[in-house]
């Protein structure tokens, strides 16, 4: 296996996408844009309680409205899954807690935003308007909001038929303790931060929705949904309602962004492709912006306690690690694994020898949490670099220094961390450097002691974060050893047609980050053909019936992977052709620019074209061999990849009212190999916002009783153009030993990097004033009373 | 029901329509125009942005009766019979100012809204001007040089 493509080729060019055009012009089809003559509408009716027995459920105000034919409630629905319940792919611990979660509750209601019943109707707004009529009479409860709220004595139990609201304790190497409390009684240097990770909504532009269209026929059954994970999505569907895969199929339409939230098995799949096969008519529901905020899963939510040892150097001895997590009211796909994905990289990219990481995962009367950009990767990104910055402060050097002197090495490579993962390849201490240049640190110091000493209410600030992620999800037998009820592998098909053109299937699933162009990239320089002679299949399981579909920063360093060695196996069936028409041996053979040639013969030629029609018509194959140009391969990676950089955020405080500006965004990025860095570059610039919204803008704010009350995009503050900085990036690739085209990921980098950058820049820009910590978001009204509050309670 | 005269890209269309029916709905149930996004029920994203007599508007804050005898362009509208791209759509194209697609309807007509109506637009007021449109997947940069680019103001 090589490292490096051929060049000069189309991996490594700034091509532009070949999505674009029908995007641009309205003609891609997202799920609402699907025309289905005759579907019957669903609304969803929500609890509004965060907590309550179901008492009654009154539809008749709304069966009097035009177009409002059913009101089904939770016992009425109830034998359209029997035993079903909506999946929880990831037992984490034998013990793990996991209550029965039906798509529409049925007795109680456990959070707002929870199914209670559901309304049929002719039209959307009928739909709309029915849902809004029913009534519900509740008996409310006692509700648990807060995660520590959840493990008080004596808390309300969020699930009656439990004997408390921990849903588990996930530990790794709980025989160091010894050896871990000997290490902090010796150190020279402890930091001990407590941090919160605020709740987020996800928010892709494009909110959920689904159709469920049966055949005329009967039987069979086409699920529409605005998902990430169609091959999934299918699996779970027909273990769920007992319906036989071979009746099912599952396509995702153009999707319009995902991070992490459509990757899950919602109550609405499930729902409307329950009532289709029951009533032999499409189904569909679409979901509206302040319902999403509910019914869609949620990001974050923890409590995190971490301590460092260092020496006297500020070399770190030991990482303790303490989680509490907030699983929601129930588990949905993955929840409980989003902490442990986590829980390997609290220590950073610190080279440490001792490391304790405990979670205790607990139940509230919230929304479930589930994966979201980063999916536990942001959160321990965001505790190891803010408490870095405390070492560094207790030692007396630069943060640069302080992560100059814990740096896992260059030459460290592949390095076993002290979590049990094999770090494939960086060079953390070159990022850095490139990161320290390009946003001129020692010019925004100069600037920050200049504004301190004239006593500016304009504080600068620089901040920095550095980050190593595991990407690449995964290999097969590791998620067996993290209990994860599947596996971990990619699947690709690549056909040559009789005129060479190519086919590509894939079982990635885009929703955003141009698969088709990438894909087709890399095809073409395999194959020496045009990127545009490349069509690549996708997200449609009767086209693409095996796939592990997209998350996890997954798609380029394994369904990448598949596609580049589906055409290396295309290519060796090839070369068998060409040897047998030349007459030749295979060893004999080079391929270069789509033509194969005899070496040191050069009139001994035979171009791919030729090739491909000859396996077409399988006139003269040699013997035995199958017709045509295909091969299919799952490729099931050795290891993650561990993309890894330096970020360096540069703040304006405002000390007299709390505003926080980004000036300047610098990002230094090591994703291995850069198949088209146009696309790597937008996926950095996203990230970064989607993190940095969280350092300042967004959270999913509960008041005491369980109420959301930040559900529309009014009071969810998802950043505008005018809260962006303009991003400046740089990168540094080690190529990952991993793979064969040495690709690493890069679709939660930014994220996965931004958050800790910015606010240690806003800790940075106040420290002076005493501050030491800001709680996310860093609003106006929370930086102002951090100063406040350090200068001595003033209120 | 209620008729309502439309003229939408270029072509006059009737129809009728419940009195309390959204504009991009009639735009996109009604009259099958379904480029044009809904991405949240608040005002607040700009997905449905469409021109309503050559003025960005938010079809999902607009009554269609509100639209009855208005001149409607819809993303679907803006390239040319040939199908070659609106300066503004390949601006977009060329700078990468869209990744999953979803906003860019909404965002590709509020932006031909803005450089019509302030050409010379710096950087800070394409930002400010494009305040009403959110995306979620490109942090803007792109989105920002796009538009400059094809006001010609500069933008890489």
């Amino acid at each position: 296996m090589t490292i490096t493509e051929e060049a000069p080729g189309h991996v490594g060019s700034r091509r532009l996408r070949k999505e674009d055009p029908a995007l641009l012009t309205g003609e891609a089809k997202f799920i609402d844009d699907l025309a289905l003559p005759g579907a019957i509408w669903v609304g969803v009716v929500r609890s509004t309680e965060a907590h309550a027995n179901i008492v009654g459920i009154d539809g008749a105000a709304a069966l009097a409205i035009d177009g409002v034919n059913e009101v089904l409630s939770g016992e009425d629905l109830a034998p359209l899954w029997g035993e079903g319940a909506l999946p929880c792919a990831w037992p984490v611990t034998p013990d793990m807690k996991n209550p029965t979660h039906l798509p529409v509750a049925r007795g109680t209601a456990k959070y707002v935003g929870d199914a209670v019943a559901v309304v049929l109707a002719d039209s959307r707004y009928a739909a709309a308007d029915g849902a809004a009529a029913v009534v519900v009479d509740y008996e409310p409860l006692p509700a648990v909001v807060e995660i520590t709220d959840a493990v008080a004595d004596g808390a309300p139990l969020v699930h009656a038929d439990l004997d408390s609201n921990e849903c588990y304790t996930w530990g790794l190497w709980g025989d160091n303790a010894p050896a871990v409390d000997a290490a902090f009684a010796e150190a020279a240097h402890v930091v001990s931060e407590r941090y919160l990770q605020q709740r987020l909504i996800p928010a892709p532009m494009e909110p959920r929705g689904c159709a469920a269209v049966p055949s005329p026929a009967g039987g069979e059954l086409t699920l529409y949904s605005a998902t990430q994970i169609p091959h999934i999505l299918k699996v779970m569907t027909a273990v769920v309602l007992g319906i036989g895969e071979n009746k099912l199929r599952v396509v995702a339409p153009s999707v319009g962004g995902g991070f992490g939230c459509k990757l899950n098995v919602y109550a609405e799949e499930i729902l409307c492709s329950a009532l289709a096969m029951q009533r032999g008519a499409p189904v569909r529901w679409t979901e509206g912006r302040a319902e999403a905020a509910v019914s869609t899963i949620q990001g974050r939510g923890q409590v995190q306690h971490i301590e460092l040892a260092a020496d006297a150097d500020g070399k770190v001895t030991a990482v303790r690690v303490k989680l509490l997590a907030d699983m929601g009211a129930y588990l949905q796909l993955v929840t409980p694994g989003v902490p442990l994905l986590g829980g390997f990289l609290y220590h950073g990219c610190y080279d440490i020898g001792l490391y304790m990481f405990e979670c205790t995962s607990v139940f509230t009367n919230r929304t479930p949490t589930d994966a979201y950009r980063g999916a536990g990767r942001p959160e321990a990104t965001y505790a190891i670099e803010r408490a870095m910055d405390s070492l560094a402060v207790s030692v007396g050097v630069s943060p640069e220094e302080i992560r100059a002197r814990n740096f896992i090495g260059a030459d460290a490579f592949p390095y076993e961390s002290a979590a049990g993962l094999v770090f494939d390849s960086g060079d953390y201490q070159t990022v850095l450097d490139k990161a320290v240049a390009l946003a001129d640190v020692d010019g925004r110091r100069a600037e920050q002691a200049q504004r301190r000493a004239s006593g500016s209410s304009k504080r600068i600030g620089v901040g920095f974060s550095s980050y190593v992620e595991m990407c690449g999800l995964a290999p097969s037998r590791v998620l067996a050893s993290l209990d994860y009820g599947a596996g971990g592998w990619e699947a690709a098909t690549v056909r040559i047609s009789p005129t060479c053109k190519v086919q590509v299937v894939t079982g990635s699933t885009p929703h955003g980050q141009g698969h088709e162009t990438c894909w087709s990239m890399i095809v073409a320089d395999k194959l020496g053909v045009d990127p545009d002679d490349v069509e690549v299949l996708h997200s449609d399981t009767a086209v693409s019936p095996t796939g592990l579909d997209t998350y996890g920063s997954r798609s380029l360093a394994v369904g990448g992977t598949a596609v580049y060695m589906a055409t290396e196996k295309v290519i060796d069936k090839a070369r068998a052709i060409a040897a047998h028409q030349l007459e030749a041996s295979e060893d004999d053979l080079e391929f270069s620019g789509g033509v194969f040639s005899v070496r040191g013969t050069p009139e001994a030629e035979v171009p791919l074209a030729g090739i491909a029609f000859a396996a077409f018509t399988a006139h003269d194959l040699p013997d035995g061999m199958e017709p045509n140009l295909e091969a299919h391969v799952t490729y099931d990676p050795p290891n993650f990849t561990f993309p890894n950089g330096t970020h360096i955020a540069t703040v304006e405080v405002d000390t007299d009212t709390g505003d926080v500006d980004l000036i300047d965004y610098v990002a230094v990025d090591d994703c291995g190999v850069q198949i088209n860095p146009l696309i790597v570059e937008g996926q950095v610039h996203g990230g970064i916002l989607q993190g940095a919204a969280q350092a300042l803008y967004e959270d999913a704010v509960y008041n005491s009783d369980g109420q959301l009350v930040s559900a529309n995009l009014g009071d969810y503050l998802v950043p505008s153009a005018a809260e962006a900085p303009r991003f400046r990036l740089d990168s540094h690739a080690t190529p990952s030993p991993t793979n064969p085209m040495g690709v690493k990921g890069v679709g939660e980098a930014g994220t996965i990097a931004a958050a800790p950058a910015v606010i240690n820049a806003v800790v940075d820009a106040l420290r002076d004033l005493g501050v030491t910590d800001v709680d996310m978001p860093a609003s106006p009204q929370t930086v102002w009373r951090a100063i406040a509050d350090a200068q001595g309670g003033a209120s | 029901m209620t008729a309502v005269t439309l003229t939408v890209n270029g072509t006059e269309r009737s129809l009728e329509v419940e009195p309390r029916t959204l504009l991009v709905h009639a735009l996109r149930d009604d009259l099958g125009l379904t480029g044009t996004n809904v991405g949240c029920d608040s005002s607040s994203c700009g997905a449905c942005t469409v021109l309503v007599d050559g003025q960005s508007a938010k079809s999902c804050t607009m009554f269609a009766v509100q639209a009855d005898g208005a001149d409607i362009t819809t993303i679907e509208g803006v390239a040319d019979a040939d199908g070659t791209l609106h300066p503004m759509q390949q601006a977009f194209h060329e700078h990468h100012a869209l990744q999953c697609g979803y906003c860019t309807p909404g965002m590709v007509m509020a932006a031909i809204s803005l450089v019509d109506e302030y050409p010379g637009l710096d950087e800070g007021g394409v930002r400010h001007g494009l305040e009403g449109n959110l995306c979620r997947c490109t942090g803007y940069q792109n989105i920002v040089d796009a538009v400059l680019a094809a006001a010609g103001s500069g933008g890489d």
